[in-house]
C-alpha cells in the first residue's frame, strides 16, 4: 500500500529536496516508520527521545489531524495523503 | 547569510513595535539557491496564543498551510519566520530550540519599551543542540520570481 506523505519545506533537506514521498504502510505510524526508515535524518525532527511525536509536529490525513481520528492507529490507503504540518512556536522564555 | 530588502526589514521591525508589550510572529517569503538566501517578503501572523502572549509566540498549523498556499503561488517558498522578543535580547530561548524546525532562517527582532534595537538570524544546527547565528544584510530585490 504506497501513501503519499507531503513534506514541509524545512524537512526537504532529508528527502533529497522532494516535497512528498511515497512509503509503505496500512496506518499512520506505519507510514511514519517506514518514511523513517527511508530518509534517518528526519527521525530526529518527527520524533523525541522518548519515540513519540514532537509536539509541534501535526500529521494530518488528507484534511483531518489524527489527534482528531485514531492518532497513529490511523487507517490510511494509497487513496490518502499524510500531511506533514508544523505547528510554529517559539518565544523569548 | 540572510539577504533582505529594506523594506521587508522595516515590515518586520514595525510589527514588532505595534505588538509590544506581546510577541509579534510571521513567516519569511523567499528563495534559497545558488545566489544564497533572499527573503522577498513576509506575511505578518497572528500570535495565537491564548495567554503568555508576551513571552510565547504560536502559529497554528492552518495558519502556516496558508503561507505555504500564498508562497507556492508566488513562486517562492517559505524560508523561515520571524518572531519578537519584548524586552529581551535577539537570542533563541530554550523554548525557542525545543520548537524549532532545521533549515528555516528564524529572524529574532528584539524590542525595548516598544523600539527595536536590533535583528539577528539563525539556524537550528542539525543535531537540534543549538543554533549558528547567520549574518542579515540588508539590500536584495522587493520583486518576487513570479506571481499567479
Amino acid at each position: 500500500m504506497a501513501v503519499k506523505v507531503m513534506i514541509p519545506t524545512p524537512l526537504r533537506g532529508y528527502t533529497d529536496k522532494r516535497d512528498s514521498i511515497l512509503v509503505n504502510g496500512t496506518t499512520v505510524g506505519e507510514a511514519l516508520h517506514d518514511l523513517t526508515v527511508r530518509h534517518p535524518s528526519l527521525k530526529k525532527h518527527l520524533f523525541s527521545d522518548d519515540g513519540n511525536l514532537r509536539n509541534f509536529v501535526n500529521i494530518y490525513v488528507n484534511n483531518d489531524d489524527i489527534r482528531y481520528l485514531q492518532k497513529e492507529q490511523t487507517s490510511v490507503s494509497d487513496k490518502d495523503t499524510l500531511s506533514i504540518i508544523p505547528s510554529i512556536a517559539g518565544g523569548e522564555s | 547569510m540572510l539577504i533582505v530588502n529594506h523594506r521587508t526589514l522595516q515590515k518586520m521591525k514595525t510589527h514588532a513595535g505595534q505588538a509590544y508589550p506581546e510577541e509579534c510572529c510571521g513567516m519569511l517569503l523567499g528563495k534559497d539557491d545558488n545566489r544564497g538566501r533572499t527573503v522577498f517578503d513576509v506575511i505578518a501572523m497572528r500570535n495565537e496564543r491564548g495567554e503568555s502572549r508576551e513571552r510565547r509566540f504560536l502559529i497554528t498549523p492552518e495558519e502556516y498551510r496558508r503561507a505555504e498556499e500564498e508562497a507556492r503561488r508566488g513562486g517562492v517558498d517559505v524560508i523561515g519566520l520571524y518572531h519578537s522578543h519584548p524586552d529581551h535580547p535577539a537570542q533563541p530561548s530554550r523554548f525557542d530550540l525545543e520548537h524549532a524546525m532545521p533549515w528555516w532562517s528564524y529572524v529574532i527582532v528584539s524590542v525595548q519599551q516598544k523600539l527595536p534595537t536590533s535583528v539577528r538570524s539563525w539556524v537550528l544546527r542539525d543535531d537540534r543542540l543549538g543554533y549558528t547565528e547567520e549574518d542579515i544584510i540588508e539590500g536584495g530585490s522587493t520583486e518576487w520570481p513570479s506571481r499567479s
